[in-house]
């Protein structure tokens, strides 16, 4: 068994004309340790509320949620979470607002240890020096970092990102993108992100969930990146392989995302690795790639 | 100092001199009568120098140092300096006030973080809220017995309503995003009311603490006229009975400075639990 497996997940909401709406259903997907997974989908097909049914905050109308050999019931610190909007406490400082997750973990640690943890991750994240501000006097980005270190510095088993980067402007966002990718790396974290971006999925992921559009969304496909780990923002697009994956995630979102809905209950979705040889419909995906898109 | 400031000053300087200008105008004695008699003049005393009618800005400012010069006096029940009156008056909202922040903030709370409460809640206090706290002496003479216990009631129903509501408001209004953080940090719940929920509700339940103050302190000199004994209100209630209107004027002008000052002061602990989004 995998180290986080989700096993027929299914969300509904009752609609006001009496009927109950389904936003994803036979959602099936498996995550190992260490591996960074991407799910991609437009908006409306349910992403954050997969997220949230994994960090514990929502629950499925039906389906398991299996992480470490347990059935994930409710939030734990065992999976700690970057929210869109960094929610940072504004009445805390930097070193506070991570000190808060620090002490809920490690209840016992008197200060000097709670400091010195804080501070590492604090450093971590590049935010030396700004410890004691609050989050009103820092920009966008470094109150990302906040969030972010405040989510490693609890170091869960499993980190949850809900479209972390989403109100950043470009330049930062990349920076950030490079300090979590080596931050990831050096640590193993297992980590699940929702992102918009496709770039940055082909960036961070291991692997790519594609989640076809609502209601009745479903994971379509599982994209393998083939691009070896130690990726770069400065090299990625140097690899050949950097089109045939960006061409198969953007032709997916543009024209295929639509065509797809809900995969039969407890189907897993295939898993391809765009430019390679893939175990079914090879020459079909290759066709794929060779669309032309101006982005 | 900035430019701003001093124009802002030296303008309520002027309006502050053409105020006491036109008073001093208007104020001004009538025409020359005719000097009474000597004898008559005796007979009356001291009160024949006395203009009759409203007192000049002069004469407020004899008085004002005159009650300031000795403000805590005691010569009888009817006789008691401004400072002893405002103690009492401040020792009744005071107390009121304090029980009133005992009582219906952590009740606020609770209504904040169950709607059920709240709805179940609803009703008395939409009926309840409306009512001059004033309509509540007679209840509170009969039940309490006493006068100066009864104006403390007084305060803590008028003081009550505001704090109730803004604490509820601000509790049932605290960003989800925050709540979520605390719940993935597996925080224990009285953690989280005192370390998340109060810290993000302070800003509203310190308005509603504001609000109180002022009604509080509106209220009091109300009630003190109605049960009488001590405080500034029954002051300006016996001094209106003395016929002392310049009494009476200095008494408004020190609940006007009094209340600024309870203002201000809950205005700076505001200040401190404030925090920019």
């Amino acid at each position: 068994m995998a180290f986080l497996e989700i096993q027929d997940l299914k969300k509904t909401y009752p609609a006001p004309n009496g009927k109950t709406v389904t936003v994803f259903e036979g959602v099936n997907f498996a995550v190992e340790r260490g591996e960074f997974v991407c799910i991609i989908g437009h908006s409306g097909c349910g992403k954050t509320t997969i997220l949230n049914v994994l960090a514990g905050l929502d629950t499925a109308s039906s389906g398991v949620v299996v992480m470490d050999n347990r059935e994930v019931a409710g939030p734990s610190l065992e999976r700690g979470v970057v929210f869109q909007g960094h929610a940072l406490m504004p009445w805390l400082s930097v070193m506070k607002n991570i000190a808060f997750a620090v002490k809920s973990k490690w209840p016992q640690w008197n200060a000097i240890q709670t400091q010195t943890h804080c501070q590492k991750f604090i450093d971590l994240v590049g935010l030396t020096g700004a410890e004691h501000k609050k989050p009103a006097e820092l920009s966008g980005g470094m109150k990302q970092r906040v969030g972010i270190a405040r989510a490693f510095a609890i170091q869960p088993k499993m980190l949850l990102l809900d479209e972390p980067f989403g109100a950043l402007d470009a330049l930062t966002r990349g920076t950030i993108q490079d300090e979590l990718l080596a931050i990831v790396q050096a640590t193993h974290q297992t980590v699940f992100m929702i992102t918009h971006d496709v770039d940055e999925a082909i960036l961070l992921a291991d692997k790519i969930l594609l989640m076809s559009n609502g209601p009745r969304a479903a994971i379509a496909e599982i994209v393998e990146n083939t691009m070896p780990r130690g990726r770069t923002r400065h090299d990625v697009h140097h690899d050949p392989q950097y089109y045939r994956i960006r061409n198969h995630l953007v032709d997916f979102l543009i024209n295929r995302s639509r065509q797809m809905q809900s995969g039969a209950a407890g189907a897993r979705p295939t898993t391809v690795r765009p430019g390679l040889a893939a175990p079914g419909d090879a020459p079909a995906r290759a066709a794929a790639n060779v669309i032309n898109l101006k982005h | 100092m900035s430019a701003g400031l001093i124009k802002s000053a030296l303008l309520s300087l002027l309006f502050f001199v053409v105020l006491v200008g036109a008073w001093h105008l208007a104020t001004l004695p009538k025409g020359e009568r005719a000097p009474a008699p000597d004898e008559y003049a005796k007979l009356l005393g001291k009160g024949a120098k006395k203009s009759a009618g409203f007192p000049t800005p002069a004469q407020i400012g004899e008085t004002i140092v005159k009650n300031l010069s000795e403000p805590f006096y005691d010569r009888g029940p009817n006789d008691k300096g401004v400072g002893i009156q405002l103690a009492h008056s401040l020792g009744r909202v005071g107390l009121g006030y304090l029980l009133a922040i005992v009582l219906a903030v952590p009740l606020g709370f609770v209504i904040g973080m169950s709607p059920l409460i709240y709805r179940a809640l609803d009703p008395f206090i939409q009926v309840l809220k409306p009512i001059s706290p004033l309509a509540w002496m007679p209840i509170a003479l009969y039940t309490i017995k006493d006068s100066s216990i009864s104006g403390v009631f007084v305060i803590f129903i008028c003081s009550a309503w505001p704090m109730l509501i803004n604490t509820a408001y601000g509790v049932a209004a605290v960003r989800s995003d925050w709540l979520n953080v605390a719940k993935t940090l597996e925080v224990k719940s009285l953690r989280r009311a005192f370390k998340v929920i109060l810290p993000a509700a302070a800003p509203t339940i310190l308005t509603g603490m504001r609000i109180s103050m002022g009604i509080a302190w509106l209220v009091i000199v109300a009630a003190e006229m109605l049960v009488g004994g001590t405080g500034i209100g029954y002051f300006v209630w016996n001094e209106w009975n003395n016929l002392n209107l310049a009494n009476v004027i200095f008494a408004i002008l020190t609940i006007g400075v009094v209340g600024m000052a309870l203002d201000l002061a809950i205005g700076r602990l505001q200040k401190l639990v404030t925090y920019v989004e």
